[in-house]
């Protein structure tokens, strides 16, 4: 399954006075929305308790920067993305690279993965929470089952169309299995791989943070809404943009890292 | 399956060389182990077996409001999706047609696209109450971006001269749109509206599970805090069999109109 997402569709090239009036037209949407919301705010009377003044979201912004009252929720959300992640990618690449060996077992599973790939599986939350519970593993579970989807199917994807002739020519010179698989399969494999596991690394934090918001006791997810219960306007939209800004700045390094794989 | 195999194929190693026989066996191997660990090996109060599941679906159904829930379920899917696909279509067109806007404003689109939008969530049940709007709502959000994206995409590639051609020789806005721009983007488009219908089942679910009164996520807190896993697993299934069904609506759209423009 190709990712729409990241393509940028843009021209490579753009006009140097272009590029600069389209900076211009950026910069002024945002300063335009920041004005509006404060105008919002402050004079045109929408209720606090809706839409808090910028200034105030901003200084809670730094208060929580400062006061460090993140850190344990940011463990436990990154805890939970990081054990989520390394079962599905353990079990993703190694399932794919197993079925990807016959033509046969392909055609077996990879449409059954598909159609199972194109279910919310965010469906099930109330199974997880059935059986893990409210805590760090019900959402390690959910986060783990949800990105192994792309994972394994993009490992069979990339393992399965490596070209025969490769194989046939390494194998007539003499490559052993191993060789056979660091040198050829593994090469040719890999840029699809590691679409796969960015895509599930961006499903797995996206449903972590989910199932924290929805069901939980701890975790970036569960403070947006402990917040939003205690009608704390101005810190929960802080909070937000703190945890956006997480999320932003964690796809942008896997991003990078995909990219630098790919290119070696 | 090729030419070659032999002709006195014994039926079973015949059926065993068709990838969907094994594909079956697949599926009803995992029903079994579900079946068995949850009659022997699992507390019922958390895992009920499959038969049961499905004997006792028409109780699901029998569950005063579960219809209701089901069909109020299905009118924010709907809403939204249409919502999502007219938005994103105008907002595409907007932002797709005109160079400078394009440079300006897509790069915009990305980044929101990319957020974490379930963060948000809290926010769309302030604005909109915990009932059906803010499901809607919180579906276009998911949905139109994908939209907007792939008709930015369809349309940019458009060459200028096309329009220019077609504005010459007199043709009106709306003709321009039906007869130029719209045959043009039509596969990028359908790609887009299928991945629109992902995002909009995703963003109602959530919104679903988060809260509700009368929705099929008020069902789902319901049997799970009855431990009714018996229910649950039923609201599950018919809820999946709907994901499936209207992914593959979308699908057959797609292929179909991709096939129409190829001739």
């Amino acid at each position: 399954m190709a990712d729409e997402r990241t393509e940028s569709p843009l021209p490579r090239k753009w006009s140097r006075a272009g590029r600069g009036a389209s900076r211009l037209i950026q910069a002024g949407f945002l300063v335009g929305l920041v004005v509006i919301w404060y105008l919002a705010a402050t004079r045109w009377g929408v209720n606090r308790l809706l839409l808090p003044n910028p200034v105030a979201v901003y200084d809670n912004l730094l208060d929580i920067l400062r006061s460090g009252e993140f850190v344990g929720d940011l463990q436990t959300t990154l805890g939970e993305l990081a054990v989520a992640f390394a079962i599905s990618a353990a079990g993703g690449v190694t399932l794919g690279y197993v079925i990807s060996r016959s033509r046969y077992w392909i055609a077996v599973f990879e449409p059954l993965f598909a159609a199972i790939y194109s279910i919310p599986i965010i469906l099930f939350l109330p199974l997880f929470v059935l059986f893990f519970g409210l805590g760090p593993a019900s959402k390690i579970a959910l986060g783990a089952a949800i990105s192994f989807f792309p994972i394994v199917i993009n490992t069979i994807a990339g393992f399965g169309n490596v070209d025969p002739l490769f194989v046939r020519v390494a194998r007539s010179m003499g490559a052993s299995d191993y060789h056979l698989f660091r040198h050829v399969l593994l090469p040719a494999a890999s840029p699809v791989i590691l679409t796969g596991l960015r895509m599930g690394f961006t499903v797995a934090l996206l449903s972590i943070i989910g199932s924290e918001t929805l069901a939980s006791l701890a975790g970036l997810g569960y403070h947006i809404v402990h917040l939003a219960e205690a009608m704390e306007m101005a810190r929960m939209y802080a909070y937000i943009v703190f945890v956006i800004a997480i999320a932003v700045a964690l796809n942008a390094v896997v991003s990078r890292l995909e990219a630098r794989g790919k290119r070696d | 399956m090729t030419g070659a195999a032999p002709k006195r194929l014994p039926l079973l190693r015949g059926l065993a060389r068709r990838p969907w026989f094994a594909r079956a066996i697949v599926i009803a191997a995992l029903f079994a182990v579900w079946e068995i660990a949850a009659r022997w090996f699992v507390d019922p109060l958390f895992l009920s077996p499959p038969s049961e599941v499905v004997a006792s679906l028409d109780k699901v159904f029998g569950t005063r409001g579960v219809p209701a829930a089901l069909q109020l379920t299905l009118f924010e899917l709907t809403v939204a999706f249409g919502l999502a696909v007219a938005i994103g279509l105008a907002l595409g067109l907007a932002i797709g047609l005109q160079p400078l806007v394009r440079r300006s404003f897509f790069p915009i689109v990305l980044l929101l696209y990319g957020m974490p939008q379930v963060t948000i969530l809290p926010l769309f049940i302030l604005f909109f109450g915990i009932g059906a709007a803010s499901k809607i709502a919180f579906g276009v959000t998911h949905g139109v971006f994908p939209v907007i994206v792939t008709v930015v995409a369809g349309v940019q590639n458009l060459k200028p001269i096309l329009l220019t051609s077609a504005r010459s020789m007199g043709a009106s806005r709306w003709q321009i749109f039906r007869h130029v721009i719209f045959p043009h983007m039509v596969p990028s488009f359908f790609a887009g509206m299928r991945l629109g219908m992902s995002g909009v089942l995703l963003g109602v679910l959530l919104a679903e599970l988060y809260v509700s009164i009368a929705g099929i996520g008020y069902f789902t807190t319901l049997f799970t805090q009855n431990f009714d896993p018996t229910k649950l697993l039923g609201l599950i299934s018919v809820l999946a069999a709907m994901a499936i069904l209207l992914n593959a609506v979308v699908r057959r759209a797609e292929n179909r109109f991709a096939r129409r423009r190829a001739e």
